[in-house]
């Protein structure tokens, strides 16, 4: 059994995006602040930092998680996936020009997040309905878009259109 | 809005886990997805000398059929509870309950024990587990008991777990054949909690329909309420909403910023006997073809 006292410290090494990276982080460092503040991955936001707003999500081993509420000692040896992790695979590139076409984004807070929901979803619903998508999207809090160009944005890359 | 220190602990077994707990008895907390404990221990809710994280102990995501029972472990995420073709066949009202539990994002780690444990009065698997009389098993070192879900919650964030004890595992009832299942929330958006909810099965037994109907997010734990309605009856409405009204009428409904006592009161009264109407109808039909 792996153990860390009070204010201990231990390395954790882990791949994200691709890459092997390792940083410190004591037992009670989030997730969101060990990729932030050890790994300067500032492109995971942090909005309510307690599980709600879903600005922190990332993708641990495959899963949705909300990096607010995860341990950084939980992704000892994991693959993580952020923001910055999204690049010119799959819909990606279709993603981002939906977004920004359809005004799916303004000051781009909640954004992070949101691309990675919608990266974990598709995967596993390529062909949502509208119902799903607005059901998906309850996960995340938006504060500027009204969240209407996100579900035409995705409807639209997930029928394959332009 | 960061956690207090704690020692963190990582077991590889479930001996490991158990032995971690007796050592902090009634300082530690289990870590399963970490979607309740997480806010908590963030918010300082919570200051536990230990965080027990049980993540990597292999084979607690089982979900295995026991008898008449279906034993989900205590690392089944509601995702895959939701995904599970064997859920779907034999546990219909959690089936039906689980697109209401959180979020698509929430679900993926969140777990169906870990929601018991939590014990928010609003939550839909300890509501369902208590509709469908299923238990809670407890492991520590001194060795394993059940306990009746109905027993085990003791009121919000309050359950009958002792400080060594751990979840280890759920048991469902399954449905048989012919049973009638029904699940209706209302909550500020979808996967919000919910600020009522009502769960309700309903089964034959030769010429009656036995049924149990619940009402969680009311009151501070899931309200039961059982009788038998004839089987031959051409419509349920009416009986329904009075087996319904009655338990909402005996209920001391919460309050909060997102509804009053008589509101919560008049949704329990409405989705309860919409429930269990549909519940009955279900069975009926089925029973009599
Ligand atoms: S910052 Fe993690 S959910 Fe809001
Ligand atoms: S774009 Fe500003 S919060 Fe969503």
């Amino acid at each position: 059994m792996m153990r860390l006292g009070l204010g201990e410290r231990r390395r954790i090494s882990c791949t994200v995006n691709g890459v092997a990276r390792s940083g410190f982080a004591e037992g009670r460092t989030l997730l969101s602040d060990f990729l932030r503040h050890e790994l300067n991955l500032y492109g995971t936001h942090v909005g309510c930092e307690h599980g709600v707003c879903g600005a922190c999500t990332v993708i641990l081993d495959s899963r949705l998680a909300r990096s607010c509420g995860t341990l950084a000692m939980q992704a000892d040896g994991a693959e993580i996936t952020t923001i910055e992790g999204l690049g010119d695979s799959d819909r990606e590139p279709a993603l981002r020009e939906a977004f920004s076409r359809h005004g799916a984004l303004q000051c781009g807070f909640c954004t992070a997040g949101v691309l990675l929901s919608v990266k974990h979803f598709l995967q596993h619903n390529p062909k949502p309905s509208d119902g799903e998508i607005r059901d998906m999207l309850s996960g995340h809090l938006c504060r500027c878009t009204g969240y209407e160009g996100m579900v035409r944005a995705i409807a639209e890359v997930a029928e394959g259109q332009p | 809005m960061k956690p207090a220190a704690f020692e963190y602990c990582r077991p590889d077994t479930l001996e490991e886990a158990l032995a971690a707990l007796a050592e902090f008895a009634d300082d530690a907390a289990v870590m399963s997805g970490g979607l309740s404990l997480g806010a908590l221990l963030n918010t300082r809710l919570v200051q536990p000398a230990a965080v027990i994280d049980i993540n990597r102990i292999t084979g607690l995501d089982r979900i295995e059929v026991t008898g008449s029972m279906l034993h989900t472990g205590p690392l089944v995420r509601q995702a895959d509870a939701l995904n599970s073709p064997l859920i779907g066949e034999a546990l219909p009202l959690l089936a039906a309950a689980l697109p209401n539990v959180g979020h698509y994002q929430t679900r993926s780690r969140g777990t169906l024990a870990g929601s018991v444990a939590h014990a928010d009065p609003s939550a839909e698997i300890p509501l369902c587990l208590a509709v469908l009389g299923g238990e809670v098993e407890l492991a520590s070192s001194r060795g394993r008991r059940r306990v009746g879900a109905g027993d085990f919650i003791q009121g919000a964030l309050e359950t009958g777990r002792e400080g060594d004890e751990m979840l280890a595992g759920l048991l469902w009832p399954k449905s048989q054949s012919g049973d009638g299942v029904a699940f209706i929330e209302v909550s500020e958006r979808h996967g919000d909690f919910a600020i009522a909810a009502a769960a309700a099965v309903a089964r034959r037994d030769g010429d009656a329909l036995r049924y149990t109907l619940g009402l969680g997010g009311i009151e501070d734990r899931a309200r039961l309420t059982s009788g038998s309605a004839p089987a031959a009856a051409s419509a349920f409405a009416e009986l329904a909403e009075q087996a319904a009204g009655d338990l909402a009428r005996q209920l001391d409904p919460m309050q909060d910023r997102r509804a009053s006592a008589a509101y919560r009161r008049h949704l329990a009264g409405h989705l309860g006997a919409q429930a269990l109407e549909q519940a009955l109808v279900r069975a009926g039909m089925e029973g009599g073809t």
